[in-house]
């Protein structure tokens, strides 16, 4: 039972380093002393009630706020107030007075609990001040190194900006110089076209010539085997025994139709057989050869190109860039890799039971030379042209990031800084991504991609958030915070996991390091730290 | 799942676990199970079964006689036995099994004490037994056979009235060889004489499933053949029957004709689904059932595999007969060991329950706060900076909890060198906060030699062994698993032993144990647990099943005592159970998620448990799987703080949710929520001293309490904290309200936060905002709380008492009050406790000695008294041991009417009176 406590206490103030006794209620701020006077009833400090002052620290809660026992804790609202002589006075709950645990370290909270507290209040305030005062060494440092950081990314910026100029002339030239090579292109292109249709045009016919050649002999051949009779004429009823030849489909070759296939006279012989021959010849069987084959060009013209496709089409991409180990790589598309196949048309190898195309003539052939090099030439201008608007562009967009208020953070981009834990090499390339990979074996995670800055609404500068990282298993995709604190140097200090999926990495750089005079070097300094 | 996760995990879980998310198909139908298949197509009617009355044998206590079935004519026998307490024991076996079958051991806390039985009356077809008062009595029919026990006029039960007593006698497989015909001679002979019955036993052989059974990849070689049990309960009169947990299902049981029946078989069901009979982690075959005239209890002591069928024949189905519910046990092997618990009054059932499997364990005072857990605190740092985080923000807790990744390689009663390379630093810092520690102990052992735990198991021959004698090895979180036997009592005393100081390094006595995964979960097993031709001794794991949990639980638990030399309670939570695990610690309700319709459930969930002993239970706060939103984690705070068992836990794959980090608002809320629970500490205290001495549950349905009453007879989204706390939690999203029913014609009850009174038998509309937790102080009451609430409980320890004392309409009220060291078993061995009843009455307020032979000093106080419902005194005085009186200052406010003392200042261990004039 310890329901007398001592109401009053004697602490000790510091100011301006000489103590002064001050005879005030136990737990009250040097500040509210005013408020607690002793033999005079008290008004609780949000004027509930007044009361005795004998009740005043006497271990029973009569304020509703609780300030009537600043000392005790008998009020689940109330706070008490440690003077902490060499290091920072601060407000406890009042739960925590005589709870067997010490909270002030100049050991008032514990006064009737039997805890044995030992009063480090002086070691705190000096670790504190050194404490301090390395952190203004560093800031001072970093400061200094924030403000190189800042020129070289002014200068860095002009250079950026006037090679981007630059090179928007140059773009210009090459631009005019594609124009005019894929003039040249066309110019050269024009006599090759026409020479190798002249070529073409002229192998069809000789092609023509060499297939009415074929056509006469198998219309003599068929002559003869139709004239069963080997009268020198066919007859209506020799030319019935072609049934494939039926025009109504109905399985037989009826005498009307073989006469109607015969121009309608009764026989013919070799020489009128020749229109009866055009009337026939597509559904002619030979009675000696098997049945060939219907001449099938133009299918096998049409598979051809969905193959070509089919093969080019680069179906897992999504693993490719997984596997992907170069951050610098701009993910540039290769389409134009993707369509070169198909442009070059080759001429058609339908009949492959006819000759081969006889090889372009020499001049021709010269014409297809000067086209082919126009063609390059023109290909290659085009090509130093894209590559050109590819510089252009990686550029304009790190021209574009959000660097900071100074641009200060510059430095940081195509960067890359990893840390090796005791499973993993962590690694964080600022404004790209974040990855994880192990150190014995087993491929990289991606813990997230550039997102956005994402500290406090006064200083979004004091963590980077990278998102959309590799999924995980019934959960969300990895994402990366970074926080950024002042140092000297720039490095990855810690690497977390502290909610699954979610990783948290402490960065040190000089680029977020504030003015120094910011920095309060009291003992009584701020709460901060 | 996290790169940072052992692949080897990862595997496991794409292999096992995730392949069965929201997968019924992975736990077997009655259908799919032979045994039940074969037993539920037995349909009621004329039993086969005959009592051979001229075999009757009476010894003082105990009364014989054998059965024997008509149609196969196997013999069996049946044991009666009257306990004492008013409950009856039937025990039916085969009368000469070809081997032992299973009898279930270390359930009961000793072999129950007998009363003497007699016969009143026997006539050819029957015998009227006596059970001693009130009229009672027990028919045994001869033919057919069945059991009825009486109260005068009144059919209180009948045992096989429905002949759905089924006993699969052990038999030697028909296609092996001639030998069987010796050892089935006796049989045999007796099937000469019936070529009826000879038939019928051939057909049963020929169905298929009885001598193997193979579900999805996995084969059940069945070596004894078929061995199910079977025996129909009819309970006329009876509505409402409850128990028989674990099951994610109302309180209340439900007729199981068009569904399967609730099945009782321990699993590690990957995302439970709500509102369905399948089975659970834990199972206690404990039937409660319940009219306005009597409760009764039916205990069903079988460890395998168990199916429970219920039916009912309401008037309004078949309108001439009175209302009746019929219950059906079906289980795998061993014997029919029932016990028949008579009340007739529910408290009555729970102490007639308690004297056959023991009480709820005493748990020391810091188990009842609040517990933070999740899966998992990364490292050494982690754990400091949530301690930490509990202090910046001022909410209380007491223990925190470390999950499987603490272990190095999932190798229990190690650490991680990596994350917690200094375990006795961290335990230290702890303790320097009064707080404590649980770091999960699973029984699986990782199969390495580098592991002297798993060495040691198999130079001894602990493990268990699988069908062909080699030892059992399973998958779980370790990869390549072996599973102690822990039926083996060496075994449990060489696990225990592993417990002390020097054997589990890096371990404090502020550490204590969580047994998960002891089903136990086998990932590749069927239904992800162990094969039941698994051997332990000479059982087969199909005999043991539920009970292995069990096991695991009292062998830890058995390990903290030792460790400390007997002085101090343990504190073992487990997530697989049977009947008597209350005596070894708590029990949570497994795998939840964070859904509205799991908060909910876990009411139900939790008072099914109480009702069969298990008082210590609570659900995960927050829910296990997925992220709850800010509202879901607020009211599941709100309504853990007012279940027995409070801890927050949460899935690793889950955004972290300790509870600063939904927003000040939520953060206030959820520091009020747990602030309310250390308030009530000395309650709960109280409840769980009276629960361990009584077997009365903490945390009770209303109609335990108004069991006349037929409104509460299904209630279940409110409940009774022992009998004068009624909480009704908010459960459900955007609630503006909750309608609370207030039990009790003339009972009055006061709201404890605003101490409006309100009148019983009423529905209660009850507007709600975010900070509402509807809470109800029965009127006629005194409930102690300690107010001034600080970091952790035993923080508390010596902090003063305020008493609310809630008038009844008579102006009356009482209560009690217990303290003693909270933690030591000192109450028990040299009965160092303080125990006092308070009573109010002719406006005076009492404290009175309950037990003066108790000897313990506290520092505790009385610092206020708060009168509720009664009128302005014009004096209040204090009058001490020595009689001396002396005036105490006081307030009152008319509305509500509340008087509030101050400071009595009088020792909580004194007697004293309050008077008022």
């Amino acid at each position: 039972m310890t329901c007398v406590h001592l109401l009053l206490t004697l602490v000790f103030a510091v100011s301006l380093g000489t103590p002064v006794e001050v005879h005030r209620p136990r737990g009250v701020p040097l500040s509210k002393k005013p408020f607690y006077e002793e033999n005079k009833p008290f008004t609780c400090l949000d004027g509930s009630k007044t009361i005795l002052f004998d009740q005043v620290n006497d271990d029973y809660c009569d304020c509703k706020g609780g300030s009537d026992e600043p000392g005790t804790a008998a009020c689940p609202n109330g706070k008490f107030h440690c003077t902490n002589a060499g290091y920072k006075p601060t407000f406890i709950p009042s739960s925590r007075i005589n709870d067997g645990i010490c909270d002030c370290c100049d050991t008032t909270d514990e006064y009737n609990s039997g805890a044995k507290c030992e009063n480090t209040c002086k070691e705190l305030g000096r670790k504190e001040r050194e404490v301090l005062q390395k952190m203004a060494e560093i800031t001072k440092e970093g400061f200094l190194l924030k403000q190189q950081l800042i020129e070289e990314a002014k200068k860095g910026r002009g250079e950026k900006q006037s090679k981007v100029t630059e090179m928007q002339d140059n773009k210009k030239q090459l631009e005019e110089k594609v124009e005019a090579l894929r003039t040249v292109k066309e110019t050269a292109e024009q006599p090759e076209r026409e020479a190798k249709e002249r070529h073409l045009k002229a192998w069809e016919e000789q092609k023509a010539a060499i297939r009415l050649v074929k056509d006469k002999a198998k219309m003599a051949e068929a002559f003869l085997e139709l004239d069963d009779n080997a009268d020198g004429l066919v007859s209506v009823s020799e030319l019935q025994s072609h049934a494939e030849l039926d025009s109504d489909t109905d399985g037989t070759l009826s005498e009307a139709e073989a006469k109607g296939l015969m121009g309608g006279v009764e026989q013919v012989d070799t020489a009128t057989f020749e229109s009866v021959w055009e009337n026939i010849k597509d559904k002619y069987h030979s009675e000696s050869q098997p049945e060939e084959p219907a001449p099938v060009e133009t299918p096998v013209d049409e598979v051809k190109e969905p193959v070509v496709d089919n093969e080019s089409e680069p179906y897992p991409e999504d693993i490719s860039e997984e596997e992907d180990e170069d951050d610098d790589d701009d993910d540039e598309y290769h389409e134009e890799d993707e369509k070169a196949p198909p442009t070059m048309k080759t001429p058609e190898k339908s009949q492959e039971d006819e000759e081969a195309m006889p090889p372009y003539e020499a001049d021709t052939q010269v014409l297809i030379e000067a086209a082919q090099k126009a063609r390059d030439d023109f290909e290659e201008a085009e090509k130093a042209l894209r590559e050109m608007d590819d510089q252009i562009r990686n550029i304009e967009k790190e021209l574009s990031f959000d660097f900071g208020p100074n641009a200060e953070f510059t430095y940081l981009y195509s960067q890359c800084y990893e840390l090796s834990t005791s499973e993993y090499i962590y690694r964080l390339c600022p404004f790209n991504r974040v990855s994880q990979k192990p150190k014995f074996g087993g491929s990289e995670t991606n813990l997230g991609t550039w997102g956005s800055w994402s500290g406090p609404e006064n200083n979004k500068y004091l963590s980077m958030k990278y998102e959309h990282g590799t999924g995980c298993w019934q959960g969300p995709n990895r994402s990366t915070t970074v926080k950024l604190t002042c140092g000297k140097e720039t490095m990855l200090t810690s690497t977390s996991e502290p909610s699954r999926c979610e990783y948290l990495m402490e960065f040190i750089t000089p680029a977020v390091c504030q003015e120094p005079s910011n920095i309060d070097l009291s003992a009584h300094g701020h709460t901060e730290l | 799942m996290a790169a940072s996760c052992d692949s080897f995990v990862l595997l496991l879980f794409l292999l096992f676990v995730s392949a069965q998310a929201v997968d019924r198909s992975n736990f077997k139908t009655c259908d799919q199970s032979s045994f039940c298949k074969r037993q539920r197509e037995l349909k009621p009617g004329q039993s086969p079964y005959r009592a051979l009355l001229d075999t009757l044998e009476l010894s003082d206590s105990r009364l014989t006689l054998q059965l024997i079935n008509d149609n196969n004519k196997v013999r069996l026998l049946l044991e009666l036995y009257r306990l004492q307490g008013n409950m009856t024991r039937v025990k039916i076996n085969e009368l000469k099994p070809i081997k032992p079958r299973y009898e279930v051991p270390d359930v009961l806390i000793s072999d129950p004490i007998t009363e003497a039985l007699s016969v009143v009356s026997q006539d050819d077809n029957s015998l009227v037994l006596s059970l001693g008062g009130n009229e009672q009595r027990l028919i045994v029919s001869a033919q057919p056979f069945r059991l009825d026990i009486i109260e005068g006029p009144q059919v209180l039960m009948s045992l096989n009235s429905r002949g759905l007593l089924a006993f699969e006698h052990l038999r030697v497989r028909k296609d092996t060889n001639s030998e069987s015909e010796e050892t089935t001679g006796q049989q045999k002979e007796e099937q000469q004489t019936s070529e009826d019955g000879q038939i019928k036993e051939e057909e049963e052989e020929e169905k298929p499933g009885m001598w193997e059974e193979t579900f999805k990849s996995h084969s059940d070689s069945k070596p004894n053949g078929p061995s199910s049990i079977s025996l129909d309960f009819s309970l006329p009169g009876v509505e409402h029957v409850y128990g028989i947990p674990e099951h994610a299902d109302t309180l209340r049981l439900k007729s199981t004709e068009n569904s399967d029946p609730y099945r009782l078989y321990n699993l590690d069901v990957f995302q439970y689904e709500l509102h369905n009979p399948m089975a659970l982690y834990g199972a206690v075959p404990v039937l409660i059932s319940h009219s306005t005239e009597r409760t009764m209890g039916i205990f069903w002591l079988n460890a395998a595999e168990t199916w429970v069928d219920i039916s009912s024949n309401s008037p309004d189905t078949v309108s001439s007969d009175a209302p009746q519910t019929n219950v059906r046990w079906v289980s795998e092997s061993g014997i029919i060991d029932v016990f028949i618990m008579l009340g007739p009054k529910p408290a009555d059932v729970f102490t007639q329950y308690a004297s056959l499997t023991g009480t709820q364990s005493f748990p020391p005072l810091s188990a009842l706060a609040y517990h933070q857990c999740r899966w998992n605190y990364n490292d050494q740092e982690d754990v400091k900076a949530v301690d930490q985080g509990f202090d910046e923000h001022d909410i209380p807790y007491d223990f925190i909890w470390l999950d499987i990744e603490h272990a190095d390689g999932k190798r229990y009663f190690t650490w991680d060198p990596i994350k917690f390379p200094t375990p006795k630093d961290m335990l230290k810092g702890l303790m320097d906060k009064r707080r404590k520690l649980v770091a999960i102990v699973d029984p699986h052992i990782r199969v390495d030699s580098g592991y002297r735990i798993h060495n040691e198991i198999r130079s001894k021959n602990f493990y268990v062994k699988n069908k062909d004698g080699g030892d059992y090895e399973g998958w779980c979180w370790p990869g390549n698993s072996g599973y102690p036997d822990f039926t083996n009592p060496e075994m449990r005393a060489w696990w225990a032993s592993m417990f002390a100081y020097d054997q589990y390094e890096g371990s404090m006595e502020n550490q204590y144990i969580w047994n998960d995964m002891n089903e136990p979960s086998v990932f590749n097993g069927p239904e992800v647990t162990m094969h039941k031709d698994a051997v332990h001794g000479v059982w087969e794991h199909r005999d043991v099943h539920n009970l292995y949990g069990l096991y695991v639980q009292k062998a830890t638990s058995e390990g903290l005592i030792q460790r400390s030399g007997g002085v101090e309670r343990p504190f073992v939570l487990t997530r697989a159970f049977f009947a008597g695990s209350q005596r070894y610690g708590a029990v949570w309700t497994g795998d939840n998620a964070a859904e509205w319709g799991h908060l909910k459930i876990s009411i139900p969930m939790c008072l099914s448990l109480g009702l069969v002993g298990i008082s210590f239970c609570g659900a995960d706060v927050g829910g296990f799987f997925k992220h709850p939103s800010a509202e879901l984690l607020v009211r599941w705070y709100q309504a853990g703080a007012y279940q027995p068992f409070f801890r927050a836990h949460a899935h690793i794959d889950t955004p972290r949710r300790e509870p600063w980090l939904f927003g000040p608002e939520n953060t206030a809320l959820i520091r009020e929520a747990v602030r309310q629970r250390y308030a009530l500490l000395p309650n709960w205290y109280q409840l769980f001293y009276n629960a361990h001495n009584t077997g009365q549950p903490v945390m009770r349905p209303l109609w335990v309490e108004y069991p006349a009453e037929v409104t509460t007879f299904s209630i279940e989204d409110e409940y009774l904290i022992g009998k004068d706390l009624l909480v009704h939690p908010v459960t459900d999203e955007g609630a503006t309200g909750v309608t609370a029913y207030l039990p009790g014609k003339g009972e009055v009850w006061y709201d404890v936060h605003s101490l409006q009174k309100h009148d019983g038998d009423q529905s209660l509309y009850i507007p709600v905002t975010m900070s509402s937790i509807p809470v109800f102080q029965r009127g006629g009451s005194i409930i102690c709380r300690k107010e001034r609430v600080r970091r952790s409980s035993s923080c508390m320890e010596n902090d003063p008492y305020t008493l609310y004392v809630a008038l009844n309409s008579q102006g009356f009220a009482e209560g009690e009050l217990y303290i003693d060291d909270f933690h030591t078993f000192n109450y028990q061995k040299s009965k160092q406790f303080i125990h006092r009843r308070l009573s109010f009455s002719n406006n005076s307020l009492t404290s009175r000695n309950l037990a003066p032979d108790a000897q313990f000093s506290t520092e505790s106080w009385i610092e206020r008294i708060v009168v509720i419902g009664g009128s302005r005194p014009s004096s209040v005085s204090l009058i001490n041991a020595d009689g001396v009186e002396s005036a105490l200052e006081f307030e009152f406010s008319s509305n509500p009417a509340v008087l509030t003392v101050r400071k009595p200042s009088v020792s909580a261990a004194a007697d004293w009176t309050v008077v008022l004039r």
